[in-house]
């Protein structure tokens, strides 16, 4: 009758939970957190970005003992944290200008080292757009380089700050304000568009790793083991945008969660070139799930709905099934 | 310039900025009603004693039980447990094992010695209590708690009504009855046993009683005309439960029918089996579907190989045998007779056709009214009589040990309110309880509930040792954090790391959380990530 494997209740999945040991809480359960992006921000009601930055910069300081600078590219996290003469960060913070965020911490982390202050971690970060677009040569070169940079990129899948244009992260079949819902294929064209975090693991970089805003206890173990790491790392963190994505505010989480359990986005860590892990799928559901309460995909259900472009989104959550083994352990 | 390294503008320079004016709804930490307390008849707070027992501290969670219920080791073993049924849970994978739960803190409460809170200072009101049942006892003990003295009369010997005479000791071992109701003995409530009240208002005025309760129970068995020969043995299940509870073994032979579809005819059915009856038939006019007997127990009796009738009545007993009568349900539901009969063995049939409450005393009470068999009483459980109240079996009610508790403690906060000259409390607003869809399920870890180890079926039939065991103390505490904690905070931090505007605070000591409403934008995402449903967004006045 004894059990034997530890319950509580909620475990891992809760951010905290007062029958966990204090060491199996989040970062973000502590009262004593550093909240690296504190309040009166101007990011919109439920953004997923805002929420995810503080998730990272904490975890990260908290690894290195608040040793820590980061390089930020232009984009809604830049500019709703800092209108000058403002900001909203506590930890020390850099702009320079959209392209070059991975090149600037790369120069960073290497002033730093020469200064003999080595031990100040260096961490980049930037939206979809300046990342897989505008600061993509950059960010490829730091990889190349393996320089010792945490490159962190906020993927809401579009350029939600200049009016939500489509990026090089927007998925097939969504709308965007250059990407209508006009036309024989509505919104944005599938098969085009990059998979950054392959991109990544192409280069054969020490760390890559992909996480939600659903999943702090997994996005957190990845900002530690990033930052145990030196040389050149990546972390791709799927941030929900209730302006662009067209959804609830208060759904920000659950439509990550969707995203993950569909297969859509798979979340994953690769070593050295290797995909090592995937975080299995509990409780799948078809993409209409999360497609559904996006006004981005409204046009997809309108009247009669596009039944065939919907199964071309579900393709691609399955393909994502079978590249990472996503039901192995649990289905 | 003093800034920490590589900062040149005023950290926290944006704290100026009040966000919290986009507002327009604001989320307002609720507690709501778990739908297992709703469905407790003895009104326990479920949800809060399994917190307490949540993170091991049993004492508390007992602590927190005995304010509704004197009775957890009791009612852990013998309550049919309604709280189960409405379990949130049992949508997800299966309800909390909360009667296991109960049973357990009542049981280590036993093993530890804990005792009831000591009684309020004395009030100098003298409350009248007419029947040691489970009503009689709850009131008793909920009255001694407010500092009113209180007499318990009752014509028994000894304290306990049914839940002596009428439950039998396979399901609820003599010991563990007298620990609870010693316990109220020395809390300070008086016992006068062998003592039947024949005069209710000359005993109050003789006792100087301020208030009286009267919980009699329902102990008359209903019989019903059966055309039976000279040598047939007809008996009435209450008085062989009652003898056998008393320590005799009556022979009731080799086949024994019982008639009636109720928990008195399980128990009876069950009582002949370990009497030493190799056939024990319940017989039912009814079906399945319409049987008032809890599942369980209808379960754990054919376990022990009893057998049913159903849609049958007995038209005639002879010597060894009955003749029974097919039934039909008409559309309407209702059995009636096909004319089809069969004959079946029996020694003896044992009656368990319900019960009825005696009026001998309560025709004595002036401006007491006894309607279709019951006490009238009103919301507050007052009779027609001023100062007189009624409750348990006696008055229109589901009868059960838990409602009769439930009674108990309803009656008493009355009579206290009597006493005090004030107006009865007010009857709660009926709340809706909290939906499973309410609550946002994905956190909760996947945990299937513990069983309790039963007695070998072998080893049932020859002995009236307890069938059903307790759960150790590792079982118990993870079957108390299998609660959902349906509409209130159990502390899991949600909200203070799912907010982007950091407007959730964590208060110092506790697992409490407030809202930072100058910052906080309205975004409902805590709202929409707590679990248990603890957070509403309620709109701010434009």
């Amino acid at each position: 009758m004894t059990q034997t494997a530890k319950f509580y209740q909620v475990g891992s999945r809760a951010v905290g939970n007062r029958l966990l040991p204090l060491d199996q809480r989040t970062e973000q359960a502590n009262p004593e957190r550093r909240n690296a992006l504190t309040s009166g921000h101007r990011a919109c009601q439920g953004c997923g970005e805002a929420l995810a930055a503080r998730y990272v910069l904490d975890a990260a300081a908290h690894a290195v003992g608040g040793r820590l600078v980061t390089v930020n590219a232009t984009g809604c996290l830049e500019v709703f944290s800092t209108p000058y003469p403002e900001s909203a960060w506590q930890l020390p913070w850099l702009h320079s200008v959209f392209a070059n965020a991975a090149s600037v911490a790369s120069g960073v982390a290497a002033g730093l080292r020469t200064t003999g202050r080595g031990d100040i971690r260096v961490l980049a970060q930037g939206g979809d757009g300046g990342t897989v677009d505008i600061g993509f040569a950059c960010l490829s070169g730091m990889f190349e380089r393996n320089d010792d940079v945490l490159y962190v990129c906020y993927d809401n899948q579009a350029y939600m700050n200049t009016g939500v244009q489509r990026s090089g992260a927007t998925p097939g079949g969504a709308r965007t304000a250059t990407t209508e819902a006009v036309g024989a294929e509505p919104g944005n064209l599938f098969g085009i568009g990059k998979d950054a975090a392959r991109i990544a693991i192409a280069h054969d970089i020490p760390y890559v790793a992909t996480a939600t805003v659903a999943e702090l206890h997994d996005l957190e173990a990845k900002v530690r083991k990033a930052m145990s790491i030196r040389g050149a790392r990546y972390l791709h963190v799927l941030v929900p945008c209730p302006l662009g994505w067209g959804s609830a505010t208060s759904e920000t989480v659950r439509l990550a969660r969707l995203a993950q359990r569909s297969g859509l986005f798979p979340v994953i860590e690769a070593e050295g070139g290797v995909v090592t892990s995937a975080l299995p799928i509990r409780g799948r559901v078809p993409v209409e799930e999360y497609l559904r309460p996006q006004r981005r995909y409204a046009h997809l259900f309108r009247g009669e709905g596009r039944p065939d472009l919907v199964a071309r989104v579900q393709r691609l959550a399955d393909q994502n099934i079978v590249r990472y083994g996503l039901l192995d352990e649990e289905s | 310039m003093n800034k920490p390294f590589a900062i040149t503008l005023d950290v926290r320079s944006s704290l100026a900025n009040h966000t919290g004016m986009w507002r327009s709804e604001r989320p307002v930490y609720t507690a709501g009603l778990p739908p297992c307390q709703h469905a407790c008849p003895a009104g326990e707070h479920v949800q809060a004693w399994l917190y307490a027992a949540e993170d091991g501290s049993y004492e508390s969670a007992w602590r927190r039980l005995v304010q509704d219920n004197p009775f957890p080791a009791v009612m852990g073993r013998v309550c049919y447990h309604p709280c189960e049924t409405a379990c949130n849970r049992a949508e997800l994978d299966s309800a909390v094992g909360i009667n296991s739960v109960e049973r357990f803190l009542g049981d280590r409460a036993i093993d530890a010695g804990w005792r009831l809170p000591d009684a309020a200072p004395a009030t100098g009101r003298r409350v009248l209590v007419v029947g040691a049942g489970p009503c009689g006892l709850s009131a008793a003990y909920q009255l001694r708690r407010l500092g009113h003295e209180v007499h318990v009369h009752d014509a028994g010997e000894e304290p306990g009504g049914m839940m002596r005479h009428g439950i039998p000791t396979f399901r609820l071992p003599r010991d563990v009855l007298d620990i609870e109701i010693a316990r109220l003995a020395d809390l300070g409530v008086t016992f006068c046993m062998n003592s039947k009240v024949t005069d209710l208002r000359e005993t109050m005025r003789a006792g100087g009683f301020d208030a009286a309760l009267i919980a009699i129970g329902a102990q008359l068995s209903r019989r019903a005309y059966l055309p039976a020969g000279q040598a047939s043995r007809v008996l009435d299940a209450l008085s062989v439960l009652g003898s056998v509870a008393d320590g005799e073994r009556p022979g009731l032979g080799r086949a024994v029918v019982v008639y009636g579809g109720g928990n008195t005819a399980m128990d009876a059915a069950r009582t002949a089996r370990r009497l030493g009856a190799d056939d024990a038939v319940v017989v039912y006019r009814r079906t399945q579907a319409q049987m008032p007997a809890d599942r369980q127990e209808l379960d754990e009796a054919l376990a022990e190989g009893v057998r049913i009738k159903w849609l049958r009545t007995i038209a005639a007993v002879g010597e060894g045998s009955l003749t029974l009568e097919k039934m039909t349900l008409d559309e309407a539901g209702l059995p009636q007779p096909t004319g089809e009969f069969e004959e079946l063995a029996g020694d003896a049939v044992v009656l368990a056709l319900g019960q009825d409450v005696d009026r001998s005393l309560l025709d004595t009470v002036p401006g007491l009214r006894v309607v279709d068999g019951v006490i009238e009483v009103d919301e507050a459980m007052m009779t027609g009589s001023p100062g007189v109240f009624a409750g348990g079996d006696a008055v229109p009610t589901d009868r059960s040990v838990t409602h009769s508790i439930g009674h108990g403690r309803r009656a008493a906060v009355a009579i206290d309110s009597w006493l005090r000259r004030q107006d009865p409390p007010a009857q709660r607003q009926e709340r809706d309880p909290v939906p499973y869809s309410g609550l946002n399920t994905w956190y909760y870890s996947d945990a299937p509930r513990s069983v309790r180890p039963r007695l070998e079926a072998a080893r049932r039939t020859d002995t009236f040792g307890e069938v059903v065991g307790g759960l150790d103390e590792d079982t118990a505490l993870f079957e108390a954090r299998r609660c959902l904690s349906c509409g209130n905070c159990f502390g899991c931090d949600n909200c203070l790391g799912v907010c982007p505007d950091n407007a959730v605070i964590k208060l110092d000591g506790a697992n409490h959380y407030a809202i930072d409403l100058d910052y906080c934008k309205g975004c409902g995402l805590c709202a929409a990530e707590c679990p248990c449903g603890a957070i509403e967004m309620v709109p701010e006045e434009s």
